[in-house]
């Protein structure tokens, strides 16, 4: 019954287009980030929960050996 | 890293200590709540015989202590555990986690007493009243200061991902949880919705919708994505995926909310996009599902004999397949059948009691034995609680998915003759009776599991010794510098203030397209000139039928299928509820529909009935109210509501309050009359009075003409 009255009011097509555009560009932005991202940056925030027992954090940034 | 001097700081655990054990006692105290509403469904004696007791309060209660409770300080106890290690500092200020702490207990204690009294809102998952609704937000929002607080003052210079899903579920909660709260105080226990109708079935289910996934599912994201790993010793396996799980689920709600409720109203070509993107968003909640699996990759050994990452095995794939399932719900065909079903009630528990359950459990038992020092008192008493959870899980289900089958089929089946094969509703529910029993016995495993849980941890406790501040160091943060070619992402999650305004920013998108379109609502909503305000008497039965929770079984909306106007009657209108201050619609069948009862049957039919339901109905499930004939009202606050509702746009006259309590005795003595008539004697200020004026006024309105009203 909602679907009935919300499709009554004008132009109401326009929010779910709205969303979905935003969606689908943001979505597409982020995964072109993801699959280009720095390796050494995923590894690093993969171990951030495995290094609390060495306290020696390795900081992928300034360890550019 | 030669030359750089390490800060000490610690770790404080006790606070992680007293949300863990406020999470075991509330979780026993809601799962117990939990098989009494189940037995009642089988068992009404098992009311107790009192009103506090009775299903209909008693639900709620199970569904606040469960969700809030129990989850709720779960999802503390793993925040304050793990936020402060991946960040590399201490809580930002004790004060604020000791005031979160005794401000949630405080606020689940007052709703322990609250809903069994019958002080409720009636909508579902937000029942509380709204001082305490003004403290939940006062809690919360000092948790989130918390949070922010850490970040601001953390030593690692990146966000996990787990952090990111804390933000994200603060910041949408209070969202949430603010606008769906906004009515009109009548006194300190009772108020009005601030919408009315369709208009607050819009925001009530916006809420619930998104309150489901954003306490029960992405804080545990947040913490499968730490206590996984944790526990398993190897880094996630795809920390990628893990992005991608995050930002899909932060933005499904923007396109999946309004897509739930406008998808006819697309043009063809968005349609096609969506239904591509709908089956593509089955992959981030999968993904991430797989994501927790393949974590485990080469680990499967440990799998075997570790009951912390037994638990969390069957965790994760609990929540792939309730991702799996509610996208399912949400097709119409599906709709059609489950809607109103014990599907609903499965669906919810095998997120709730697998999911939420047994991640929580994990948790715990990988956290008691570290904050201890010492291990795990009983492996084999944990895998004893893995099993006996597990089965419970499943004779749980099982029996509500078949009983859900059964009784939508049994609904639906017209006789050769094109009647309803099964007209009687309580023929369908006296058949799925063997179901209820199975799932109770499901509920009652469960929780003898969780019994033996806190039994271990007592015990785990008892031969440790407690370390309440856990020492650390790390570098101090080392002021940043920008380097070429650094993608916008990296730099927004090193700014965790951005980073939350962002996410913000992300929901509140999704929040206004699908807000709005509700607000327009409000002036679409064809009007029906026959329909009026309740009279104050149907008023005070209104809230009556509100206090005592009858929406938990009762719907009040009839879907327009021949199955069900051949029921109840009458398909139910969007223009009929537009003085339902909160809406009344209910979301489960365990009695049939009441849109339509008014006039069905004589003031002295629903009299007997409530006092004693099977009198009139051999067999019934519903409780008796034997005491809302000798419960009196003394109608004091009549004038009161009258003038709230005026000032939401309820069109009484202009000093109606003044004479409403006239209005209203004038009403009671005529059911008064009535029932004297059946031989039966009754007080005109008793419940019972003001209950029947409400249930004969309902759904009548329609076939009225305007002149015959009561209130003009």
């Amino acid at each position: 019954m909602q679907k009935e009255i919300l499709r009554t009011i004008e132009n109401v097509e326009i929010y779910p287009l709205i969303s979905l555009i935003i969606f689908v560009l943001f979505f597409i932005g982020m995964f072109w980030w993801v699959v280009r991202v720095d390796q050494k940056y995923i590894d690093h925030m993969k171990q951030l929960p495995m290094n609390e027992e060495h306290q020696k954090t390795s900081d992928h940034e300034t360890n550019k050996n | 890293m030669s030359g750089v001097t390490l800060e000490k700081f610690s770790y404080d655990n006790k606070i992680v200590k007293y949300f863990g054990a406020a999470t075991l006692i509330w979780g026993l105290a809601g799962m117990l709540i939990g098989v009494l509403a189940a037995t009642q469904l089988f068992l009404p004696e098992a009311n107790l015989g009192n009103p506090y007791t009775t299903y209909g309060r008693i639900r709620p209660l199970h569904t606040n202590a469960v969700i809030f409770a129990f989850v709720g300080n779960a999802i503390f106890a793993g925040i304050y555990y793990s936020m402060p290690r991946l960040l590399k500092a201490p809580m930002w200020n004790k004060t604020l986690s000791w005031f979160n702490f005794w401000g949630w207990q405080l606020i689940i204690l007052s709703a322990v007493i609250t809903l069994p009294l019958g002080l409720t809102t009636s909508k579902e998952y937000a029942e509380l009243e709204w001082p305490i609704d003004i403290a939940i937000a006062v809690v919360w929002v000092s948790f989130g200061a918390n949070m922010i607080g850490t970040l601001l003052t953390r030593r690692e210079k990146h966000m996990y991902v787990a952090i990111w899903f804390y933000l994200a579920s603060f910041v949408t909660i209070a969202v949430l949880h603010i606008f769906n709260s906004l009515a009109l105080p009548v006194s300190f226990f009772k108020s009005y919705s601030a919408y009315a109708g369709v208009q607050d079935a819009l925001v009530q289910w916006w809420y619930g919708h998104n309150a489901v996934a954003f306490f029960l599912t992405t804080p545990f994201l947040g913490l499968m994505y730490y206590f996984l790993p944790k526990a398993a010793n190897r880094p996630v396996y795809s920390y990628k995926l893990s992005i991608v799980h995050f930002w899909s689920l932060i933005f499904i709600y923007i396109w999946a909310g309004p897509h739930h409720l406008l998808y006819t109203a697309l043009p063809e070509w968005a349609q096609v996009l969506g239904v591509a993107f709908s089956v593509m968003l089955i992959a981030p909640s999968w993904g991430g599902m797989v994501n927790g699996l393949l974590t485990l990759r080469g680990a499967w050994d440990k799998v075997r004999v570790d009951p912390v990452l037994k638990f969390m095995v069957v965790a994760v794939t609990a929540y792939g397949m309730a991702t799996f399932e509610g996208p399912l719900l949400s097709l119409k065909s599906v709709n059609a059948i489950a809607h109103y079903t014990d599907w609903i009630v499965a669906h919810v528990h095998i997120g709730g009691l697998g999911w939420n359950g047994f991640l929580t459990f994990g948790m715990l038992y990988w956290l008691w034995p570290r904050m201890w020092k010492t291990n795990l008192y009983s492996v084999r008493l944990a895998n004893t609680h893995f099993w006996l959870g597990t089965l419970g899980i499943l004779f749980y289900a099982l029996p509500m998915y078949v009983a859900a089958l059964t009784q939508s089929l049994m609904w639906k089946e017209f006789s050769d003759m094109g009647r309803l094969a099964y007209p009687n509703f309580l023929e369908t529910v006296i058949q799925i009776v063997p179901m209820y029993m199975l799932r109770a016995i499901g509920g009652l495993l469960y929780l003898s599991g969780a019994i033996i849980m806190v039994y271990n941890l007592i015990k785990t406790a008892g031969q440790g010794i407690f370390v309440e501040e856990e020492m650390d160091e790390a570098p101090a943060l080392a002021k940043y510098q920008s380097q070429a070619g650094e993608y916008w992402h990296r730099a927004w999650e090193r700014k965790p203030i951005f980073f939350t305004l962002m996410a913000t920013v992300a929901i509140l998108i999704g929040g206004i397209v699908e807000i709005i379109p509700t607000i327009l609502v409000k002036s679409n909503v064809p009007t029906i000139s026959s329909v009026q305000p309740y009279t104050p008497l149907e008023l005070q039965g209104r809230d009556l039928y509100i206090a005592n929770g009858c929406v938990g079984c009762h719907s009040q909306m009839i879907r327009p299928f021949r199955s069900e106007t051949e029921r109840y009657g009458e398909y139910s209108k969007a223009g009929e509820f537009v003085y339902d201050r909160p809406f009344l619609w209910g979301s489960k069948r365990t009695g049939p529909d009441l849109h339509r009862i008014g006039g069905k049957y004589p003031d002295s039919w629903h009299y007997h009935h409530m006092v004693d339901p099977r009198s009139m109905s051999p067999g019934s499930l519903m409780p008796p109210y034997p005491w809302m004939s000798t419960n009196t009202l003394s109608h004091d606050d009549i004038g009161a509501k009258i003038r709230t509702l005026q000032k939401l746009g309820v069109p009484y006259p202009e000093g109606y309050d003044e004479i409403a309590r006239a209005d209203l005795e004038k009403q009671a003595d005529q059911v008064v009359e009535n029932l004297k008539g059946a031989g039966i004697e009754v007080a005109p200020n008793s419940e019972v009075v003001a209950l029947i004026a409400y249930l004969q006024r309902l759904g009548t309105d329609i076939n009225k003409e305007t002149a015959d009203l009561p209130i003009r």
